[in-house]
């Protein structure tokens, strides 16, 4: 099993839209190694036959709302929090181009 | 009626409904106990008594819990009120909305006196990692009160809150309420709806009560308990009346004993009260029952893989756009992410974002994120298999009472494995409640958990209840 | 390598995102109306805020199962979502709620025409997910504005696979999948409000080699014709690369319609790694018999069924039942016609002709158009019957269209009825014929068009109201003479 190196957390972290100074890089690197490490333990066990639980309430099923309007938030709740905003709508500094 | 910090929710209630107590000098009295000693154990990181005597004022008076004062953890959102998650990243944010058990404890008349400090986003057994400073244990202030809802627990112990709400992924409430020397008890999994509980693992955590006995936590479950329909994995199963388990007969009960539970490792003042305790329950005649949990020693690294992955998702919305920090100054779109996420974030935040990100990142999916929801599935049928042969299972909390602060934050993994008794029971979606069963040489709270099998809170608060009563551990107090 | 010689052909493969018109959001209870002012239709759920927890629509659920049936999808027994990860301001928890590997449908396929060929197109999924908001990015300034009342509203993901060959392949692939959805009723599919949405994938390859070129996305197309115009733009450019002897390179165009070409997007993309997981906050969904059947019951006819029945009941050629059956509104107004009228085919040119013709000037539906069936079949029995000529007919339609009077009015009120008394015609045509030597003498001399000119001038005497056929006749007769 691979070992988890400065590179991979490199990677990580853009993907995870955090920087790391190089200190941080060292440390993480290590910390993150040394946990990587304990928990390949998993691979003591077979589990070839068995199935993931992603969901522990196995007879939960369907749940669905009905398609019925609730009433919204009014514009300025839903943007009381904003750190940034123009009008009725939230400012966030330029996307560098689009999708 | 002096010493009203001091009464439990239950004792508190029949003197406003019996004998006339007025709720406001019971928030008159925390908050003068807040003030003096909140100081020294920060407990709190919002203590607000004007707002407190204003929802007094506005509460309902038919409500069961009229007039009691409740704190909650801030990771449950209460509309209007700062919710951070002790965490710089949210630092200012108000929600619009209640959470759903904030909206339930308000119809019940209870009174929010402030919310209470935790590790950052409940990453953490320490509550250590809080952006607001660590809580200390009231029992030794150079000690660490237990985590992530250390504050719950700590002002609980401390008499600076009648009764709170914590949240439980790993152990984040029975291993706080074990190292404090109070009740905490994690619901079933859907059992308490997770609307407005600011997620860290998704299918793992669950809100619960965190109190001075077994008889307030079956109260205040009661009252938060239930189906939600804003809640997709809360179950539509009645709620009973909890205080109706609290009973003190244990006789038909069968109690499982773990041996995976009982190994190198633990504490030995903490071996010796958990067997004592076992011993209790054998001299009221309950029935012991050796089994066997073979997949215990895995926990630890399924967890590790599954609540990081979902927190590492959970927690990308954090991003600078719609609430909480943004950086300044920041050059375009990607660079505020950048910078508001590294700014805003503590260590173990980033710690826990990039091992979840690397555990669902392409080519290592299946090799851990799979792999450890296959290895949950071995736990979960570890104890499906167990509860055929017993009623509950008992163990102890925690292998070890309170460390030092500093101790343990330096080494990550040192720190996740004092959660290895409280895991399984996240993994596999059951009930746990841990009670105060002992202390060490060195006065220090030792918890016991008592596990059940899923929806049967019931079989956890008799076995509780009747421990509590027949033992002095609950009646003690810290020095303060 | 003479590239001249090498034949290329077109590999197409196109994803379309429509939004489903149920009432509320995918997964909470917000108005999913379109236009309205901006995060005014939001709220904890669909704004992502910390805490907040999505709870299926059941009506969204259900409008996916008929569409997969209706486009003859497998549908799964048990389903799942799951998160799809990656950082977008207009994606406010910086995932999306999708289907990853156990999408709703699968296995499904659609048939078009090909040059008059039957083809059949496979449909390779049919997933729900939610939509995310929309960003602005005002003109010259360094900041954009987000919006979320889109955040939140159900999509349905339709991907083919590559099985389309032309640009014409996947426009008429385009308007049959929005026939069918607009018969369901389960979406305005209207690409300008963003209610179905198109996105392309396109390669070439040497005629008749089995294995794909190196495809390239693209992205912005905003009609059907831009589609096809996108796509006719690709296919030239990568046979024009390749037949330089440059290489492709796999990426993501924008198709500009004002400069009809496409171009590479700036950024450069980081490897797609969406880190997909089963979506915790929803417990899975089993799809059983019952909502199926239920799903299928309520199906209505389908825009094939339509046609062929079209065929058979009202002797339309396969084009014209095509034509009138590719869009649901035209399909009912037909049908309500042919009911009453015996002269199915007249109706149906009156229809594919003129009505359409003015729909599509004025921009509009055939309901907004105000011409009634009652309208259209008074109009017809008019001319049918002599009263009006089929020139005054069509400006008569338009004055339906613009006064909303019923036709019958029109006529009488404009006084436009045809004249067909042959006595009083006959006078007229004597009288034109008397001014009109030079044009009778050109006539009898061999040139046709002096007769034309002659008709001409009759209708000009009569103000277009002589019935042509009488004065066809009349002249002919009399300058037979």
């Amino acid at each position: 099993m691979k070992t988890i190196d400065k590179n991979d957390v490199k990677h990580i972290a853009l993907l995870s839209r955090l920087s790391l100074s190089e200190d941080e890089l060292e440390i993480h690197s290590k910390q993150l190694a040394s946990i990587v490490s304990y928990i390949n333990k998993l691979n003591e066990i077979d589990t070839s036959t068995v199935l993931p639980t992603s969901h522990v309430l196995a007879s939960l099923k369907n749940v669905f709302r009905k398609d019925v309007l609730k009433v919204s938030l009014p514009a300025d709740k839903a943007l009381a929090n904003a750190p940034a905003r123009d009008g009725d709508f939230f400012k966030v500094p330029q996307v560098i181009e689009g999708k | 009626m002096a010493d009203l910090f001091s009464r439990t929710a239950n004792e508190l209630m029949q003197m406003i409904a019996k004998d006339g107590l007025d709720p406001s000098r019971i928030i008159a009295e925390l908050f003068e106990r807040i003030a003096r000693l909140d100081g020294k154990i920060k407990a709190f990181v919002l203590a607000n008594k004007a707002g407190a005597l204003e929802r007094l004022d506005s509460a309902n008076k038919k409500g069961k819990l009229f007039g009691v004062p409740i704190l909650i953890k801030d990771n449950i959102c209460v509309e209007g009120e700062e919710t951070t998650c002790a965490s710089k990243i949210l630092k200012g944010f108000k929600p619009p909305y209640d959470a759903t058990v904030a909206k339930r404890l308000k119809e019940a008349g209870a009174v929010l006196i402030g919310k209470a400090n935790m590790d950052e986003f409940a990453f953490g057994s320490s509550c250590e990692t809080s952006s607001y400073g660590p809580t200390r244990n009231p029992w030794d202030l150079g000690r660490i009160p237990g985590g992530s809802s250390g504050g719950s627990a700590a002002a609980v112990a401390a008499d600076l809150a009648t009764f709170a709400l914590g949240s439980d992924t790993g152990g984040s409430i029975r291993q706080p309420a074990s190292l404090c020397g109070v009740v905490g008890l994690k619901p079933t999994y859907g059992r308490v709806s997770r609307y407005g509980l600011i997620a860290f693992a998704s299918s793992l955590d669950q809100i619960g009560p965190i109190t001075k006995d077994v008889q307030d936590a079956a109260i205040l479950l009661g009252v938060i308990a239930g189906h939600d329909e804003m809640d997709s994995t809360s179950v539509d199963i009645p709620v009973p009346d909890y205080t109706k388990s609290l009973v003190k007969d244990v006789k038909a009960l069968r109690i499982g004993v773990p041996k995976e539970y009982f190994v190198e490792g633990i504490d030995k003042d903490v071996a010796s009260s958990v067997k004592a305790a076992i011993g209790v329950f054998k001299d009221l005649g309950a029935r012991l029952i050796d089994i066997s949990l073979p997949h215990t020693e895995y926990a630890v690294s399924a967890y590790y893989i599954v609540g990081p992955a979902e927190a590492s998702s959970n927690l990308a919305r954090f991003d600078g756009v719609q609430y909480g920090l943004r950086s300044e100054g920041a050059g375009d779109l990607i660079d505020m992410y950048i910078q508001t996420r590294s700014k805003g974030f503590g260590e173990e935040a980033k710690r826990r974002i990039l091992l979840g990100t690397y555990c669902l990142s392409s080519g290592y999916y299946d090799a851990y994120y799979v792999k450890a929801l296959k290895i949950r599935t071995k736990i979960k049928e570890d104890f499906d298999r167990a509860f055929e042969k017993c009623d509950c299972i008992v163990t102890p909390t925690s292998p070890t009472a309170a460390f030092r602060i500093g101790e343990r934050s330096a080494d990550p993994l040192s720190m996740y494995l004092s959660d290895v008794f409280t895991i399984p029971a996240n993994l596999a979606g059951i009930p746990g409640i841990s009670i105060p069963c002992g202390f060490t040489g060195d006065g220090l709270p030792i918890g016991l958990q008592i596990l059940a099998k899923p929806f049967d809170e019931e079989a956890i608060f008799r076995a509780a209840y009747t421990f509590e009563q027949s033992t002095d551990f609950h009646k003690k107090r810290p020095n303060l | 390598m003479p590239a001249q010689t090498i034949q290329y052909e077109t590999v197409i493969g196109l994803e379309v995102h429509l939004q489903l018109k149920t009432n509320t959001k995918a997964f909470c209870g917000c108005s999913t109306k379109f236009g309205q002012k901006p995060n005014s239709q939001t709220c904890p759920v669909c704004l992502g805020f910390p805490g907040s927890l999505p709870v299926l629509n059941e009506e969204a659920f259900f409008y996916s199962i008929k569409v997969a049936l209706a486009l003859n999808c497998r549908i799964q027994d048990v389903i799942k979502f799951d998160r799809k990860n990656y950082y977008y301001p207009d994606l406010p928890k910086n995932f999306q709620i999708s289907q990853y590997d156990m999408p709703l449908s699968y296995d499904g396929r659609m048939d078009i025409m090909s040059k008059d060929t039957p083809k059949r197109i496979r449909i390779k999924r049919v997933h729900l997910e939610e939509d995310a908001g929309k960003l602005m990015h005002p003109e010259g300034e360094n900041y954009s504005l987000v919006d979320y009342n889109r955040s939140g509203m159900p999509l349905l993901e339709i991907v083919t696979e590559p099985d389309i060959a032309s640009p014409d392949e996947a426009y008429d692939y385009l308007t049959r999948l929005k026939a069918i959805l607009e018969y369901l009723r389960v979406s305005d599919c209207d690409m300008e409000k963003g209610s179905l949405r198109c996105d392309a994938n396109i390669s070439i390859r040497p005629a008749g080699d089995k294995v794909l070129g190196v495809k390239v996305e693209v992205k912005n197309m905003n009609t059907f014709k831009g589609v096809r115009s996108a796509l006719e733009y690709e296919e030239k450019r990568q046979a024009s690369v390749v037949g330089d002897g440059g290489k492709l390179v796999q990426e993501t165009r924008l198709w500009d319609a004002n400069k009809s070409m496409t171009c590479p997007m700036r950024s450069k993309e980081e490897a797609k790694d969406y880190r997909y997981l089963p979506e915790p906050d929803l417990v899975p969904f089993m799809i059983d018999r019952s909502v199926i059947e239920k799903a299928r019951s309520s199906l209505p006819e389908l825009p094939e069924a339509r046609s062929a029945r079209f065929k058979k009941d009202f002797g339309l050629s396969g084009y014209d039942a095509d034509v009138l059956t590719g869009r649901i509104d035209i399909a009912e107004y037909f049908e309500e016609c042919a009911m009453q009228y015996d002269d199915k085919k007249k109706a149906a040119n009156w229809i594919m002709g003129s009505i359409m013709a003015e729909m599509n000037d004025r921009n509009v539906g055939i309901k907004e158009l105000g011409v009634t069936p009652a309208d259209l079949l008074g109009l017809l029995r008019m001319v049918d019957g002599g009263a009006l000529s089929g020139k005054m007919a069509k400006d008569v339609l338009i004055e339906i269209i613009e006064s909303g009077m019923p036709p019958e009015e029109i006529v009488k009120k404009k006084g436009l009825s045809q004249i067909t008394d042959i006595a009083e015609i006959e006078k007229v045509v004597k009288s034109v014929i008397e001014k009109n030597e030079k044009s009778v003498s050109d006539y009898r001399g061999g040139k046709k068009n002096a007769f034309t000119f002659l008709v001409g001038q009759v209708m000009k005497e009569t103000k277009g109201k002589a019935s042509p056929a009488i004065v066809n006749e009349l002249l002919k007769k009399i300058l037979g003479e």
